[in-house]
């Protein structure tokens, strides 16, 4: 456990030595998600319908915006190389990694949803669902994208193919979250919504560190 | 002990080296030769178990590294011919984080006097982008003198050092075979130093 708290740390220390990758991420998912009110114009009814959705398609691209150099960048000083060798764990050196991604680039936006949220005159109520669906939406998002950057790392043009490798694997949580506030607009209930969530993201804890870490194996050969 | 038997690598179809096997006691050493990609440094990653051999296996103990992988990891550093340095940290921070990554404590005194043996008075604070090829490579072989191993491998340690460097770092060597351990390193230089075999790749 010791080994994720320091690695963890090592990664927020490093990540405010280079302030701008981290607020470039939260600005886009800024700049995007204001677009939509911009660009459609006055009308409540259905900004309030696309709301949820924007909200969620901006995150998904938010997340993937901070992935290719989830491992790029150690990959290429060759501490990667000197993590993989350690005589600790190396699957719990990069969880610590994906739960800095995750504070850096996926906790900052469950906070902002909600203000951003208001400018698709969302309710009190539906805004707290898309804040919880964030919450358990984003950690699930940084585990499946860490697949993805360990499969592409040191490949040319791995960003856009970390794009395309990672979107559709992407798209249940999607349709799960953005249903969850569909579903409480609709007076349905949002358990099930939330819980199907829940539920992927204990698979993605439970599998993805252990397909990271195997490909990340592979990469370095 | 640490022994290798017929081993054989390459490099996608090209075949690199076969053959290769030797045997390494404590206090011995291993001085691996070969023309620039003759794959000195494939052979130093499969030692450590980074690449796989095509054929042959490598054995610490007698115990066959790819299955006793996390033993084996605690007894060894290797250091390879990147800097190894996150760029954003002081010299001090990039010590201490990768010893605590491999599971160990050190104490600021303990990597301060590091740093300071390996000449890097008054460099302990500046981050490691400002330092030069040569400084950064000696914040990495401090790493020698903080981590306790059975067994270093060393990929062209000399590498971007001056003369002083070079003479403190062969110091180093030999007092970590004279406290019987074993080294395994690539080098273009002449060793003077007991005990050694020779490899030519």
């Amino acid at each position: 456990m010791n080994t994720l708290v320091v690695s963890l740390r090592r990664d927020l220390l490093l990540a405010g030595r280079r302030r701008s990758e981290v607020l470039t991420a939260l600005f886009f998912f800024v700049v995007v998600v204001s677009l939509f009110p911009i660009g459609i114009g006055p009308e409540p009814a259905l900004l309030r319908r696309i709301g949820p959705g924007v909200l969620w398609v901006a995150a998904l691209l938010a997340t993937l915006l901070g992935l290719p150099r989830l491992f790029a960048a150690d990959h290429a000083d060759g501490t990667l190389e000197q993590m993989a060798l350690s005589s600790q764990s190396f699957a719990l050196q990069m969880v610590g990694k994906v739960a800095a991604h995750w504070l850096l680039c996926g906790l900052p936006l469950v906070v902002l949803a909600p203000v951003l949220g208001l400018q698709f005159g969302l309710e009190a109520d539906q805004l707290g669902i898309l804040m919880l669906s964030l919450l358990i939406g984003t950690p699930l998002l940084s585990l499946i994208g860490s697949i993805g950057a360990a499969l592409t790392l040191g490949v040319r043009g791995g960003g856009v193919l970390l794009s395309l490798l990672v979107l559709p694997l992407f798209i249940p949580a999607l349709v799960v979250g953005a249903g969850s506030v569909e579903a409480q607009s609709a007076g349905l209930g949002v358990q099930g919504h939330l819980s199907i969530l829940g539920a992927m993201l204990v698979l993605a804890a439970f599998f993805a560190p252990w397909a990271t870490t195997a490909s990340l194996r592979i990469a370095m050969e | 002990m640490f022994t290798a038997t017929d081993l054989a690598c390459s490099r996608g179809e090209r075949k690199l080296f076969h053959g290769i096997s030797f045997a390494l006691d404590r206090s011995e050493w291993l001085h691996v030769k070969g023309e620039n990609g003759a794959g000195k440094t494939t052979m130093l990653r499969t030692l450590v178990g980074l690449s796989p051999a095509d054929h042959g296996d490598v054995r610490w103990n007698g115990a066959d590294i790819r299955e006793h992988a996390d033993d084996y990891r605690r007894d060894f550093v290797y250091l390879g011919h990147q800097a190894g340095l996150k760029d954003e940290l002081t010299p001090v921070e990039n010590l201490k984080l990768a010893l605590m990554l491999d599971g160990f404590e050190p104490s600021e005194d303990m990597i301060v006097d590091a740093l300071h043996r390996m000449r890097l008075q008054g460099r302990e604070d500046l981050p490691a982008r400002v330092l030069s090829a040569g400084q950064r490579r000696r914040v990495l072989l401090a790493r020698l003198l903080l981590r306790p191993a059975k067994l270093w491998v060393l990929d062209e340690p000399f590498n971007a050092l001056d003369v002083a460097g070079i003479d403190l770092l062969r110091t180093m060597i030999r007092e970590h075979l004279d406290a019987g351990g074993i080294a395994v390193l690539t080098s273009h230089h002449v060793m003077p130093l007991e005990h050694g075999r020779e490899i030519q790749l």
